[in-house]
């Protein structure tokens, strides 16, 4: 009696899957004594398609062909620090995020640009001091370079100009508020506007307030509950003792900022807004169904030019005060991998990229430049709607701890705040408390504490 | 003992009032369990837009732009420039341009679907070839400790697969097999190979011992009675064991997102994942959905007597 | 036929193999069929489980290969075993488990039953309702987000059109108290085509004769049903009930995908508290000491079910 056939079929098959994936199975071929190809890692988001159009410069005067693993925003940071600590070398260059900047300097996986930049005339002066503050150095402040500035960052807000325009919701607003309807400029004012527009008849569509952060899974909700600390003046720690957090995370001042954050979720978003980060608020924002939107300021290029919802009809503010003026920061700095077999060339990239015209290139394609000769051009306020905010924006920005367990004080700060304002468990003290207690903690392993 | 399942019936003739009755309650639920598949399959046809249209399209403008947008890497250009381009060169070219795009290369979609095959099919063909023959080495001889072993290896699917993957990441970086499609095959295998065992020993047990008996006093050595005695016999209880370890295998995610990257990525990692402009692009996705699940169907639907029989053992078992 | 056979197997086989084969004992032949099955499962599961279990007594962080690593002895078990957030993750997962066991198994044997009625066009019937079990757990968590949007997913337009109430109206993956069920039902609906494959294999085992006996003997079918069905196919639905049981404790790629953990911690089983705290926070010693502490757990309980069952079996 013969076998089966879908038996022999199945046995065949699966011996020729075996060979072919012993024999595939080597890791790229080591490069040979010319790198012709470049493997850059970034976030899958409009600024990296701009990188894609810009490399092409760089590919037509080097010969070196540049591929490009995009990774989304939510998965991102998992992906590629799982890379990171496999040791992996399928990327060259590395648009990392600021916060990996600790781990990634005490770990080695980035190589220390330092003696690079010496030899090649890189002068950190060059970048915006904030910048080179937040995404280049560790320790904090040292000169020890770990990543050219490469994208600046910062949260900040957009809404439907058209709307505020029309003259009927301008009478209504100032019925109920007593001011005009225009880009809010507080916390408070901002609570007005979204309230006003929640669950109003717009074009016989029902529309919603603002988009805001709410996501759980990587670091959307504290990116977004932050945008409100700061401009409440959140501390991280004593100034004078560092790691000292009783009585500065759990301020009366946080714990007001972050009841209000619950308060604006509450009242004021989309329904089934538990889980939300940039996409979500672009998809929200571009169909028409809120007023105003928190995002990073990375995606405002592509808004302004949004068939439905650009042009005239959307405007930008920074982000509101409420104490004091400040932003969340976004934004990375690029760095060249240490695992890469490819570093002589990795470096040719980025001094391509330093180059003043390459900067001024990589902002007209809506990437970011923190160049100084970009920045400092007198026109650049008026390049586009949103560069001024974005000025004003860096001049205050705040970023989240850079330790390198930063992943761990993320996924704690994560929870707490995901427990409070989007589950509703307990109290915003409470929850500022729990998450002192997470830290400390920590800082205890990490034997800071 | 169970045997065919063509003749016995657990009850005596039902009475067509029951039968009806029983029939409409399965169609009901056959019709409810599919609406979310069709679903799937029906957005795979819808554009974007019409995919997170609020209240959801039942009626829509049918187009390929999902699966375009699945196969492609597109970038936003200016009108003007696209209408500088020479005229468009295929299907997607001229679906993606309508939306003010240029195809600007492929996108993972068609290295992943192939590391997922390679990784699926050869780690299935290690797992039953292992598992026929220890199987074999454990009906028909004795082994010392037989029944503890056998509980043992059972016992090693009872990890959350985040606490196997834990010293294997560490063990792979050492080794060099992180991203590999090796690493990821010897350790699909190794996890399939304790149900293909005790599978099996059951399909074999089942054997009568008197054919090979037969042959090997014809003077034909053990392992010859085995290749073409035992073999044919089993061959509906491995091709039952196949298809749970290709399920396993082609559908596993834990493994595949903690210890690949971008080498040796499958697909199941990277369909959640696909965006498009502005948050998850559904009609993509679901695209990819629809495409990943038509081998391990076509498999199942090849092979669904053998499937219902493995499950019959694998219950009777034990 | 087996004359036949044998006569080919011998014409078959090559003349120098044959005679080098035939050298080989029984005894030595079984070492050969076993010994590479062992050899793989002692260095994929059993060495690793051992440095496992090494890992849970240091300090050990797998982003941090270079730091001093120190012994902790029994630190991480303490932690975990006082800790409130594992605890209530494992009740979240034992809420899981048990709910989607519940539904699974009772859908899953009524459906056997109306099956073996054996109406006609049943197996074209099974061979579809056997669809959701095919598709990977991680794609399908993914997109029920999409069917379970309030505004644009299908589930609330469904819902909201039988039950007569808005769609917008709630929110199966932001309501703490709905998320829950959320996963439950999408486990169900994956999964209870499993149970019921297992109990149909139960049900058609049982002889023909004992229910021509009952017949003869007038008992009634609702009798016949709890007398004769139920008892019988028991070992078989004991049998679902495990490997259900087993495979929804170790659950991460449905739910991860489908509601992070969230809202909050709600949904947070205890494999997404694993992966966090390996993956993410790379506190490798700490992740050890709960993948063993999880896998005594399950162990322990599989084996106590595992004797009840035989028992079922004996009677």
């Amino acid at each position: 009696m013969k076998p089966t056939s879908p038996l022999r079929r199945l046995a065949c098959a699966g011996a020729l899957a075996v060979a072919t994936a012993l024999g595939a199975s080597t890791p790229l071929p080591a490069e040979a004594q010319q790198t012709r190809q470049l493997t850059l890692c970034w976030a899958a988001w409009d600024p990296a398609n701009a990188l894609v159009e810009l490399s092409r410069d760089f590919t037509q005067r080097s010969g070196i062909q540049m591929r490009f693993e995009f990774v989304p925003w939510p998965n991102f940071a998992d992906r590629m620090l799982n890379e990171l600590n496999s040791r992996g070398r399928l990327c060259d260059l590395m648009i990392g995020d600021s916060q990996w900047i600790g781990g990634a300097a005490e770990n080695g996986h980035y190589v220390k640009l330092n003696d690079f930049f010496q030899r090649e005339g890189i002068r950190m002066d060059d970048f915006l001091p904030a910048a080179v503050y937040a995404y280049s150095t560790w320790p904090k402040g040292s000169p020890n370079y770990w990543a050219l500035p490469a994208m600046g960052d910062a949260l900040g807000w957009t809404y439907r100009r058209d709307w505020f325009a029309r003259p009927d919701l301008r009478a209504a607003f100032r019925d109920r508020f007593n001011r005009d309807l225009e880009a809010p400029r507080t916390w408070t004012e901002l609570r007005q506007v979204a309230e006003f527009f929640q669950n109003r008849e717009i074009d016989g569509r029902r529309v919603y307030g603002a988009a805001i952060f709410t996501e759980r899974g990587s670091e959307g909700i504290t990116m977004g509950a932050t945008a409100a600390l700061y401009a409440w003046g959140f501390r991280y720690d004593d100034p004078q003792r560092p790691y000292q957090m009783n009585g500065f995370v759990n301020s009366p001042q946080a714990v007001e900022a972050l009841e209000f954050y619950r308060d604006l979720f509450r009242c004021c978003t989309p329904p089934g807004y538990t889980n939300s980060y940039m996409q979500e608020g672009l998809d929200a924002f571009k169909s028409g169904q809120v007023a105003m939107q928190m995002n990073w300021f990375a995606f405002f290029p592509g808004l302004y030019r949004d068939q439905n919802v650009g042009g005239d009809r959307i405007g930008f503010f920074v982000n509101p005060r409420q104490h004091v003026d400040a932003s969340t920061l976004g934004g990375q700095g690029i760095s060249v991998v240490s695992y890469s077999p490819n570093r002589e060339a990795a470096l040719q990239y980025i001094r391509w990229f330093a180059t003043p015209d390459v900067q001024r290139r990589w902002w007209a394609l809506g990437g970011y430049s923190v160049h100084r000769a970009v920045l400092e051009d007198p026109g650049f306020a008026q390049s586009a709607p949103f560069a001024a905010d974005f000025l004003r924006a860096m001049s205050s920005v705040q970023d989240f701890w850079q330790e390198p367990a930063y992943a761990a004080l993320l996924i704690a700060m994560q929870r707490r705040l995901h427990d409070y304002v989007v589950a509703g468990q307990g109290t915003a003290r409470q929850a500022l408390d729990l998450l002192i207690q997470d830290w400390t903690r920590t800082f205890r392993e990490e034997g800071r504490l | 003992m169970a045997n065919g399942l063509a003749t016995s019936h657990s009850v005596v003739d039902p009475r067509p009032g029951t039968r009806a009755v029983a029939g409409i309650l399965v169609l009901l639920y056959a019709m409810i369990s599919m609406l979310p598949l069709l679903w799937i399959g029906l957005t795979s046809i819808k554009s974007p837009p019409d995919s997170i249209a609020y209240p959801p399209k039942l009626l829509f403008q049918p187009t390929l732009e999902g699966y375009c947008n699945l196969f492609t890497t597109r970038t936003r250009q200016t009108p003007d420039y696209i209408a500088s381009l020479p005229p468009p060169s295929g299907l997607c070219e001229r679906i993606v341009r309508e939306q003010n795009m240029v195809v600007a290369g492929p996108s993972n979609f068609a290295p992943r679907f192939w590391n997922s095959i390679v990784v699926a099919f050869g780690s299935t063909f290690c797992a039953v070839a292992l598992g026929t023959f220890a199987a074999y080495g454990f009906s028909r001889f004795r082994v010392p400790l037989k029944d503890d072993l056998l509980f043992f290896i059972l016992s090693t699917r009872m990890m959350p697969p985040i606490a196997v993957a834990i010293p294997i990441f560490l063990m792979y970086r050492q080794l060099g097999l992180s991203d590999t499609r090796l690493g990821l095959i010897l350790l699909y295998t190794a996890v399939n190979v304790s149900l293909a065992v005790w599978l099996l020993k059951g399909f074999i047990d089942e054997i009568p011992r008197e054919y090979e008996d037969a042959a090997m006093i014809d003077g034909y050595t053990r392992l010859q009675a085995f290749i073409k005695v035992v073999l044919p016999q089993a061959s509906t209880g491995i091709a039952a064991t196949a298809i749970f370890c290709l399920i396993f295998a082609w559908n596993e995610y834990a493994f595949a997102v903690l210890l690949t990257s971008g080498q040796a990525q499958t697909a199941p990692p990277f369909i959640p994942i696909i965006i498009g402009e502005g948050g998850q692009d559904w009609p993509a996705v679901a695209a990819g959905t629809t495409l990943f699940l038509i081998p391990i169907v076509g498999f199942t639907i090849l092979l669904r007597r053998q499937l219902l029989r493995g499950i019959t053992f694998g219950a009777v078992r034990k | 036929m087996a004359d036949t056979l044998v006569r080919s197997v011998a014409t078959a086989t090559p003349e120098t193999l044959a005679r080098r084969l035939r050298g080989l004992s029984d005894r030595a032949l079984a070492w050969l069929f076993i010994t590479p099955t062992i050899v793989l499962l002692l260095a994929i599961n059993i060495f690793p489980l051992i440095w496992t279990i090494q890992l849970s007594f240091t300090n050990y962080r797998a982003n941090r290969p270079n730091a001093p690593l120190r012994d902790v002895g029994l630190l991480h078990y303490q932690d975990i075993l006082t800790s409130t957030d594992v605890w209530a993750a494992m009740q979240v997962t034992a809420h899981f488990v048990l709910w989607s066991i519940v539904i699974e198994t009772l859908l899953g044997f009524a459906l056997a039953w109306a099956i073996d009625r054996r109406f006609r066009g049943h197996g074209v019937l099974t061979t579809l309702i056997l669809l959701p079990m095919m598709l990977s757990p991680a794609v399908v968590g993914n997109f029920w987000t999409f069917l379970y949007q309030p505004q644009i997913g299908l589930f609330n337009s469904l819902v909201g059109f039988v039950a007569g109430i808005h769609p917008s109206s709630f929110q199966m993956l932001g309501d703490v108290r709905l998320s829950p069920w959320a996963i439950i039902v999408v486990d169900a609906w994956m999964w209870t085509p499993y149970v019921m494959l297992i109990c149909l294999a139960g049900l058609r085992s049982i002889p023909h004769d004992i229910y021509e006996a009952a017949e003869v003997d007038r008992a009634s079918k609702w009798r016949q049903f709890w007398t004769i069905t139920l008892p019988m196919a028991l070992p078989f639905i004991m049998l679902a009930v495990l490997f259900r049981a087993i495979e929804n404790f170790k659950m991460f790629d449905m739910v991860n995908l489908l509601t992070g953990g969230g809202p909050g911690n709600v949904t947070e089983v205890v494999s997404i508290t694993l992966k966090r705290q390996a993956f993410e926070a790379w506190r490798t010693g700490y992740s050890s000491a709960l993948a063993i502490i999880l896998f005594v757990t399950v162990f322990g309980l599989a084996s106590i079910y595992v004797q009840a069952l035989n028992r079922v079996k004996q009677r």
